[in-house]
């Protein structure tokens, strides 16, 4: 109480203290005022083009747009790979609350089957949630029906549609044209690599095979930007500038789609290939493998089981037989060999050689049969090319030797990748002494040589090499490269994709050339030529040449018979030739897989061809409609399904016949065995491997004395026609 | 002289005539900077303007009200706000993981609100009783009153609230002449507080929003967005601005909480430096205004709370437009007068009606 009475306020010396504060109160108030200021200053003035950078990365987005990939035609401009508009159901996982659920109940509208579901949520794991995932493509028109009235349900769900490849003529021209699919991380990587990833931005495919891959960066075309403001959701408020896609160049082939079905038509159901080149500028008239596959399976994202089949079939349709099949080129080699004896004196016209049946070498036991076991007598140059005789180029290529063969041989074409326009190309081998040395750490041995006398042994070859080297032949030492494609087309220019022919083998004298091919003429024409049979009552003048190509060993002293041995054991057909022999226009290599002989195999599946190249109908071909493709196509996918479905049950038969085999031959022994209680010691005991040797007996594994080993991975031995 | 008579029929009507301009400018600001930021919506903009008159209304009212008067209600309303806020700690309603409500069927009343102004009032209350400078206990006594129902509300939680009650109720003690001595122990009590305060009294939420401002980037998406995106607002407005309905970060949607509490970053983008120069200044001619008809109220309860309440309105103005532009953190204050909401308009008018009371009531007293 004391202290309250003697507080008392003093008015002014407290207006003086209130309004010490009051002006303290404004300096802090300007100053903090001030620090406000200087901080806005340096956002709004100093750092003002940061700030207006980043709010322009906010709302301006490029949107890239994808250029319509440049089409392809064949020769005479029917068109071969087309783009056409396909729906697909996207999802963006970002967007959609509960992915499993969503897909069932998408599936409940439209049929989804597992291997698509199981592909998708792959996909999802793969890519970042914000970008759009296909769950199913090509929906027909009734799906996209169904699924437009019902989208509304589904936040996250969109119908796109969108271009995509398609291949009209399915498997007929798939080894040539490849395909396109969707870019892989790896494929992706090397874009990165060549710094044009940026090109991709829009493309959701690119070339995987063949012509597709080959010409990526012109059919692909220049993608286009669209700079577009958005709004904070992402949503377009306006465009703001607009740079269009640049479609890929066209291209048109050199393939005429005439022969090509005639390719396809003359190999029916046999493995095998045809190739047709013009000697004149390397172009590629007929390309066909088989058997094939359709392409646009890869397009749409090709099914497990799809995939599977043709994957693991037996007869191979992913391997392109024409540049990736290698086959000893057997004796189709042989004009080629004959032009180089001519060339280098080593045998003249004139010269004639006996032929007993058989080659020895001087103070060697060892024999090398002719496929005339009786022989042809005294043979000279055109009749060792117009019979085939062994005998005669047993000797003309140990005469000469393997460094000049060699030498010759690859500047003929041979052992070298050949320039096609296509990555998927094996270039062969065509062996000389350091490769021996270098492979199999041996020295080459005048064996080896003899082998190669008759395009066996080590040597190695595409079918493609023999249409080439043919045309080596028929161009007198002046090698093509060979093109599938022969122009780009643009609104600017047309752009030939021809290789000019170069002069690989200096020539001696052309009659030398000309012997050769005139042996050839006869082959195909006179009396006892391997392939006159082939060729009777044709309307045109030809050159060609036979080849048989054992595929296992003949045990000497056994003879050859086809019904007794397995049908992927049985001879590959060959033939090369080229026509009209006066001025030749197309050269051809057939080989058809575990024919038999290739006189009444292959020759006649070049005799069809050429029949067709020199009918008026080539220059007014009458193609089938696109709806007979389509069934023939259905046709075909339903025999190759067929096909393998026997392949699979063969395959199991054989598989339980050796097992049952090997088990009565486990019996045998146990039962032989001293132990008294069989069944104490029960045959699974004893693993399979040391049973036996006699076990494992096969007839491929027949060994003959008369020929090494060639290098391989199928058993393929000498012996020829 | 007509001047003369001019003045008196004002302060008659007991209007602060240099007051109610600077608000009212303040609050045409808004209503355009409000149709800018919320995509041109007219009937929003309609709605807040009837709102604004309402708090006019208010304002004006309470001007009419004698300063004594609200001396003489100041211990009520504390103590009813108390009652309000224990009430809220036991039935509020909550929203937004806080509980600040209490439901009343037809409205939900926020009792921090009234808070605002009974803390000061309260505080003023009781310093006035005693001669400046005050007594250490008269302080201690000041402090508890501030700190009751600052804890309450800062248990809501309501952090930004608590904080700014506590300062206004403050400024009270500092007005009535609190030594400098208490208050540099006062400020190295809270330093040595602050870490408390980060280890055992503040949410991760809110951690974050202080972590987010030392580097926003951090967190670009997250806790850093709003930071980030408002200062692109800011800087990418440069010194002219963009132009009224031209900032590409409001119309574009980038900028959150652009009509309420981010409200200066569309501002700034759209006017520039300049007009946010031009801003402030409205701003501190407002607070100067307080000032002055602090310095000349006539008793010692007037001018705390005339002191307080334009200081307090100074802190919104410094908070706001320091954590919008990325110096201050992320807490829950709106930039006064101009963002949009009514609640906070009518407290921060009624806190200028009593202004106004005081500034129009001191020559009447001098006069009688």
């Amino acid at each position: 109480m004391r202290k309250t009475r003697i507080a008392i306020a003093d008015h002014a010396a407290e207006a003086i203290l209130f309004n010490r504060r009051i002006v303290f109160s404004v300096i802090v108030v300007l100053v903090l005022f001030l620090v406000l200021l200087l901080n806005l200053y340096q956002l709004q003035v100093v750092r003002y083009e940061e700030y207006s950078t980043r709010a322009d990365g906010n709302r301006i987005k490029l949107v890239p747009l994808s250029p319509n990939r440049g089409m392809i035609f064949d020769r005479n401009g029917v068109l071969l790979a087309e783009n056409s508009p396909v729906h697909s159901l996207e999802l963006i996982p970002e967007q959609v609350a509960d992915l499993p659920a969503t897909v069932t109940a998408l599936s409940a509208l439209i049929s989804i089957d597992a291997d698509t579901q199981e592909r998708f949520y792959k996909d999802v794991k793969k890519q970042r949630r914000f970008k759009s995932i296909s769950l199913k493509e090509h929906l027909t028109e009734q799906e996209v029906a169904i699924l437009a009235v019902h989208l509304h349900q589904f936040p996250g769900v969109t119908l796109e549609a969108r271009l995509t490849r398609n291949y009209p003529y399915g498997d007929l021209l798939t080894h040539a044209l490849g395909y396109i699919g969707k870019i892989n991380e790896k494929e992706y990587q090397a874009l990165e690599a060549a710094e044009v990833s940026a090109n991709y931005a829009a493309s959701r495919d690119i070339g995987k095979s063949g012509i597709e891959k080959f010409y990526e960066s012109q059919l692909h075309g220049t993608v286009g930007y669209q700079e577009v403001e958005v709004n904070s959701r992402g949503r377009v408020i306006r465009t703001l500038r607009d740079q269009p896609a640049i479609s890929g160049d066209d291209l048109y082939l050199s393939i005429d789609l005439g022969l090509q079905l005639k390719a396809q038509e003359a190999l029916g159901e046999n493995r095998g290939s045809v190739v047709m080149l013009d000697p004149r500028d390397g172009s590629v008239l007929a390309f066909y493998s088989n058997p094939s596959y359709n392409p646009n399976l890869f397009v749409h994202g090709i099914s497990g089981k799809n995939y599977n089949l043709l994957l693991n079939s037996p007869d191979r349709p992913l391997v392109n037989r024409i540049t990736q099949g290698l086959f000893p080129p057997a004796s189709t080699i042989k004009p080629l060999l004959g032009v180089l004896g001519l060339e280098s004196g080593t045998v003249t016209e004139q010269t004639r050689i006996p032929d007993p049946g058989f080659y020895r070498l001087p103070n060697v036991s060892r024999r090398w049969r002719d496929h005339v076991e009786w022989g042809h007598g005294y043979v000279d140059i055109y009749t060792g090319i117009i019979k085939s005789c062994d005998t005669y180029f047993y000797h003309l290529a140990y005469k000469l030797g393997i460094d000049k063969i060699a030498d010759f041989m690859t500047k003929a074409g041979f052992g070298r990748p050949s320039g096609i326009d296509l990555h998927e190309e094996n270039e062969g081998n065509m062996p000389t002494r350091a490769w021996k040395r270098a492979k199999h750490k041996q020295n080459w041995g005048p064996g080896d040589t003899i082998n190669i006398g008759i395009g066996q042994g080590y040597w190695q070859a595409t079918p493609l090499q023999m249409a080439l080297t043919t045309a080596t032949l028929v161009n007198s030492g002046g090698r093509i490269t060979p093109r599938l494609a022969r122009n780009f087309h643009n609104q600017q220019q047309d752009q030939s994709l021809l290789v000019p022919l170069e002069q690989a083998i200096t020539v001696v004298d052309p009659n030398n050339w000309a012997i050769s091919r005139e042996a050839m003429y006869r082959t195909a024409h006179q009396e006892g030529g391997t392939a006159r049979g082939a060729f009777l009552g044709a309307t045109y003048t030809i050159g060609g040449k036979t080849g048989t190509q054992q595929v296992i060993n003949i045990a000497a002293g056994q003879k050859y018979n086809a019904k007794a041995i397995n049908v992927r054991h049985r001879d590959n057909a060959m033939f090369i030739g080229y026509a009209p022999h006066d001025k030749p226009e197309v050269t051809i290599a057939v080989v058809v897989e575990n024919a038999g002989g290739g006189g009444s195999n292959a020759a006649p599946v070049a005799r069809q061809m050429l029949d067709y190249y020199f009918s008026p109908q080539y220059n007014a071909p009458k193609l089938p409609s696109i709806a007979e493709i389509a069934v023939i196509q259905q046709q075909r996918y339903d025999a190759m399904v067929l096909r393998e479905q026997a392949y699979a049950e063969e395959a199991a038969r054989e598989k339980a016949a050796k097992e049952a085999r090997k088990a009565a031959e486990l019996q045998r022994k146990s039962g032989n065995a001293i132990i008294p209680d069989a069944n104490s010691l029960p045959p699974q005991t004893l693993p399979a491997g040391q049973t036996s040797p006699a076990v494992a007996t096969s007839t491929e594994q027949t060994a003959t004395e008369s020929n090494p080993s060639p290098p391989t991975t199928t058993e393929e031995k000498p012996i020829d026609e | 002289m007509s001047n003369q008579e001019h003045q008196t029929r004002w302060q008659r009507w007991h209007i602060d005539i240099p007051l109610l301009s600077g608000i009212v400018i303040l609050l045409l600001v808004a209503l355009f900077t409000l149709y800018s930021a919320d995509g041109q919506d007219l009937v929003k903009v309609e709605g807040q303007a009837l709102k604004m008159i309402f708090a006019l209304g208010i304002m004006l009212f309470l001007a009419q009200i004698h300063p004594n008067t609200f001396r003489y209600w100041a211990i009520p309303m504390y103590i009813g706000g108390l009652v309000c806020l224990l009430i809220v700690e036991f039935f509020g309603y909550t929203a937004k993981g806080s509980t600040r409500w209490i439901d009343l069927g037809f409205t939900k009343f926020q009792p921090s609100e009234m808070m605002k102004l009974a803390v000061p009032m309260a505080v003023a209350w009781y310093m006035a009783k005693h001669p400046m400078p005050p007594r250490n206990r008269d302080l201690l006594t000041g402090f508890i009153i501030c700190a009751i129902p600052t804890l309450l509300i800062a248990k809501q939680p309501d952090l930004g609230t608590s904080i700014l009650i506590a300062m206004s109720g403050v400024f009270v003690l500092f007005f009535s002449g609190m030594s400098w001595r208490i208050i540099g122990v006062l400020v190295a009590l809270i330093a040595a507080f602050l870490p408390v305060l980060w280890h055992f009294l503040m949410y991760d939420y809110q951690k974050r929003r202080v972590l987010t401002l030392f580097d926003p980037e951090q967190d670009p998406l997250g806790a850093g967005y709003q930071t980030i995106q408002s200062m692109i607002a800011i800087g990418s407005g440069g010194f002219e601005g963009k132009g009224w309905m031209q900032g590409t970060q409001s119309q574009l949607e980038f900028l959150p909480e652009r009509h309420t509490d981010f409200i200066f970053a569309v501002y700034a983008e759209e006017m520039g430096l300049m007009g946010v120069m031009a801003l402030l200044a409205l701003y501190f001619f407002v607070i100067s205004r307080g000032l002055i008809i602090a310095s000349q109220a006539q008793d010692n309860f007037s001018r705390f709370m005339a002191g307080s309440i334009t200081l307090t309105f100074f802190v919104y103005v410094f908070v706001n437009i320091g954590m919008v532009s990325g110096i201050l953190p992320v807490v829950g204050v709106p930039l006064p007068l101009i963002s949009f909401g009514g609640t906070s308009l009518v407290t921060l008018l009624a806190g200028f009606g009593i202004l106004m009371s005081i500034s129009t009531h001191k020559r009447m007293l001098a006069n009688q």
